[in-house]
């Protein structure tokens, strides 16, 4: 079975090593700042006994003040996941490190959340719509757009 | 010249040579449209058979009048042109495709001396007329301002000249032991069928044909899955409709040749020979349609690894072989010669199926 | 003096025989070889995570039929299972067993055209594809009896299925898994030791374990290069830690890899329904839960093995009758990272090989 980490074990961890970087950890998932996302992330995939080398999900959800990016990691050797989350403050401009250069998986979803929802990932090779033309106006899958 | 055997012609037909001349072309034009018509029906139901379901049966009893029914629609259709595509090869390239094929039927006897055109090199008319098939293939290739059909024309163009040569490698097999060029006399000197004493030259002779005609396995030119239709992508009505009689005749060409040449032609006891004959181009054109439904399609590039280090050095040594034996019993073979043919083909395949590998690898890029 | 080369770019375009939907790659060629792919899609794009919406979760089911519309069952459970666990329902066990007994039979139908459509891209014209056409009639039929559909079921529903099967299913069931084993060996024989599919297929479009793992690959794509992950194993939902069966594994990676890891897959799923239908209890087929259910506030991410790879949906509710935001985690659009990695370096007539040794459905890729 796989074992869900509790977020709260997780984040205490994390704020050792990253002072400031955590905003709020509960049972289900961690939050950090997006400035911290790129080294937590890089903490979580090469620390051992964490060894989050697979990310299973990266999905985003429009809650009006702000986006949330979360990502769902997975170990494959030691058979646990996390629940990893960030946000976007506002409803332009918004932009996020890209974690590609650590999950290549992660090169689809992230495009696909720029197209639908607006958000610019730093760092990303190809960052281009992908489901939609180019020159298409919009983010569909914003709660304001229809 | 030309001439008629006595034998197949009343001496007191009325009119002249030229009379009697396009008299037979035009039956013979018949013939051929006539088989090709019933073997693409034969085909159609052979293969729905291997596929577990049956194949044409609407269209008249038994699906028979199937053909008929894809010639009404390809004539149907519009004739699009490409717009950019050089016009003048773009309409010629159906006939000079179709036309060479019609050509090759000239010389193969349907009974002892029944033949439009006996000429005393008959096979070596054949290799040279029908290499210009290829020709028609690369006009249509590109003169359709596609990068599809350029494709498909260069891989035709590569493959039809690597196949070539063991073609004509088999061929001499067959001419050194019957001693001579023409058909009619190839058939006649087959007192048993000739796919006994040189079974390896008729193994090589099949494959190197199917990839003549583009026939699977080797049919990556008309791949539909991967480069759609190959040359004849921009083809539709008419012009289409030749290019696919092409195929179809071009199978009918060589199941005739290896009939004539393996398989003693009409020869056969208490049947008319034109029967006989027909019965064997169905047999081996039922081999060839059986081989398609059955085997998947090689690449290009192990199609070519396959006739240069394959298919070649196997036609050199059956031919060696052959002429060894045709010194050494210069008046006829012995039959034990067939169990040694037989069995040094075996011998070779085995060797050549552990030796040697198909095709290259990954292209470091 | 040396000849002057120029690389050309041609289109595998939108309508295309072998790109198993409307899939577009723009391929640089140098020659024959490929130099450069980049994958387009986005034509069957219909914009189902934001229909979902504004509906009542009861009916999204019917919706998620049509994402991998070659694998309906499997769609619906792991909606329904997302939202069971948002909302923390328990389902009867004799449901759980039908749900089990229809997802295995869906992987057999699904293997059966993915093989089937796999062997066509070789070449093969047809043949194993109309064999295998023949087992997944059975099949459909099955599914017929029991839910009336031959393709988009909706049979699932939040808390169970939506009827029980009727009595001939399981006689007809039963005649089906006893005469299954004998075809699959058959189609081993007609094909799997075959000179000219070994030279086209062992070899080629190799993925790396490593890179596997880190493209998020899951599914025959990853079994097939080596990884031993399958979510029936390592995160075993509705019945499947009562079940005996094996992973079916590959060494390399190549095409021949994934195709063999996909024959014996449909072997244990034989296994799976055969073990099934001995142990399925009777009882109730579906829990008591409201119409118009309304989850706690909260998320979940429930996913399963579908036989295309991890199918997850991410529901987040807000105690209304309908999701907040429901987010499906398509395994075809992720095991597209690795395309442009496997295929460069090979030949144009590789490319639809490897490609078709994906075994995507556009329906999930664009949804």
């Amino acid at each position: 079975m796989t074992r869900a980490l509790s977020g709260q074990e997780i984040g205490t961890r994390l704020e050792e090593k990253f002072t400031g970087g955590v905003i709020e950890s509960s049972q289900d998932a961690v939050l950090v700042k997006s400035e911290s996302l790129l080294p937590v992330a890089t903490y979580l995939k090469d620390t051992p006994g964490l060894d989050f080398d697979y990310l299973a999900n990266l999905t985003a959800v429009d809650y009006f003040d702000y986006f949330e990016v979360v990502y769902h990691l997975t170990s494959l050797q030691h058979n646990h996941s996390l629940v990893l989350k960030t946000r976007c403050y506002g409803r332009d401009n918004l932009r996020l490190p890209s974690v590609v250069s650590l999950w290549r998986g992660a090169d689809f979803q992230e495009r696909e959340i720029y197209d639908l929802m607006g958000i610019s990932f730093d760092g990303h090779p190809n960052l281009k719509r992908i489901f939609l033309w180019e020159g298409f106006e919009g983010h569909p899958l914003r709660r304001d757009y229809l | 010249m030309t001439g008629y055997s006595a034998a197949a012609l009343p001496p007191d037909w009325p009119g002249g040579f030229w009379v009697h001349f396009g008299v037979f072309t035009v039956i013979l034009l018949v013939f051929i449209l006539v088989m090709a018509m019933a073997l693409i029906y034969f085909e159609r139901r052979a293969q729905g058979r291997f596929q577990v379901r049956i194949g044409p049966n609407r269209t008249g009893p038994f699906g028979v009048l199937q053909p008929i029914a894809d010639a009404i629609k390809a004539l149907t259709k519009e004739s699009i042109t490409p717009a950019k595509g050089d016009k003048l090869v773009y309409w010629l390239a159906p006939v000079v495709a179709f036309v060479p094929v019609c050509m090759v039927f000239a010389v193969i006897p349907f009974q002892d001396g029944a033949l439009l055109a006996d000429l005393n090199i008959g096979i070596l008319y054949v290799v040279a007329v029908s290499s210009v098939t290829t020709v028609g293939i690369f006009m249509a290739g590109w003169s359709s301002n596609n990068k599809y059909a350029v494709l498909g024309a260069m891989r035709s163009i590569a493959m039809a000249v690597s196949y070539e040569i063991p073609l004509g490698l088999a061929i001499l097999g067959i001419v050194l032991v019957a001693g001579s060029l023409s058909l009619n006399e190839i058939v006649t000197s087959q007192n048993i069928p000739y796919f006994l004493l040189q079974p390896l030259g008729l193994l090589v002779f099949f494959l190197a044909a199917s990839a003549e005609i583009n026939r699977a396995p080797f049919d990556l030119l008309e791949a539909e899955s991967e480069i759609v239709a190959g040359f004849h992508i921009e083809y539709s009505g008419m012009k289409f409709a030749l290019f696919y009689l092409v195929e179809y005749c071009e199978a009918l060409a060589i199941s005739a040749i290896i009939t004539t040449l393996y398989l003693s032609g009409w020869k056969g006891p208490w049947l008319p020979p034109v029967l006989w004959f027909l019965i064997k181009v169905v047999l081996v054109f039922f081999v060839f349609v059986w081989v398609r439904s059955t085997i998947p399609r090689l690449r290009v590039d192990q199609i070519m690894g396959f006739a240069w280090k394959g298919l070649l050095p196997l036609a050199l040594i059956n031919l060696f072989i052959t002429g060894i034996q045709v010194v050494v019993w210069p008046g006829g073979l012995p039959w034990v010669l067939i169990f040694v043919n037989w069995a040094i083909m075996a011998v070779l395949i085995l060797l050549w199926s552990r030796l040697f590998r198909l095709g290259g690898g990954r292209v470091e890029v | 003096m040396a000849i002057r080369t120029e690389p050309f770019v041609i289109n595998m375009g939108p309508q295309h025989p072998s790109t198993h939907g409307v899939f577009r790659m723009r391929l640089t060629l140098d020659g024959e070889v490929i130099i450069d792919l980049e994958p387009i899609f986005g034509y069957l794009h219909r914009g189902i995570e934001k229909i979902v919406e504004g509906r009542p979760y009861a009916q999204i089911v019917p919706i998620t039929d049509r994402l991998d519309y070659l694998a309906s069952m499997t769609n619906n459970l792991a909606y329904v299972i997302a939202v069971e666990k948002l909302a923390g329902i328990k389902v009867p066990e004799r449901a759980e067993y039908l749900r089990v007994i229809m997802s295995e039979l869906q992987r057999l139908a699904s293997h059966l055209i993915g093989v089937g459509s796999f062997l066509n891209d070789c070449g093969a014209y047809f043949t194993p594809f109309m064999y295998m056409y023949r087992e997944r009639e059975k099949i459909v039929d099955l599914f017929e009896m029991v839910c009336g559909q031959r393709l988009t079921y909706n049979y699932m529903r939040i808390g169970g299925v939506s009827h029980d099967v009727p009595d001939e299913f399981m006689a007809a069931l039963d005649k089906f898994v006893k005469t299954m084993p004998a075809f699959i060996d058959e189609y081993d024989q007609l094909l799997a030791g075959n000179e000219i599919l070994l030279a086209r297929t062992k070899g080629v479009g190799i993925l790396p374990k490593e890179l596997a793992i880190n493209s998020s690959a899951s599914g025959p794509v990853l079994r097939g290069s080596g990884v031993k992950w399958d979510i029936r194993k390592a995160d075993p939902y509705s019945v499947y830690n009562h079940l005996n069966f094996d992973i079916p594994t590959g060494t390399v990676g190549d095409c021949y890899d994934r195709y063999r890891v996909r024959m014996e897959e449909m072997r244990q799923s034989v296994r799976i329904i055969r073990q099934a239908m001995e142990q399925m209890p009777a009882g109730a087929v579906r829990a008591d839960v409201p119409r118009l259910i309304r989850p706690p506030v909260g998320e979940a991410y429930g996913h399963i093995e579908s036989p295309k790879g991890e199918l997850g949906f991410y529901v987040v509710s807000d105690n209304s009758i309908a999701p907040y935001r429901l987010h499906i985690r398509p395994p075809t659009l992720i095991n597209l990272t690795t395309l442009r990695d496997m295929i460069v370096g090979w030949k144009v007539a590789d490319a639809v090989i490897i490609f078709g040794s994906i075994d995507i459905c556009l329906g999930e890729v664009d949804r």
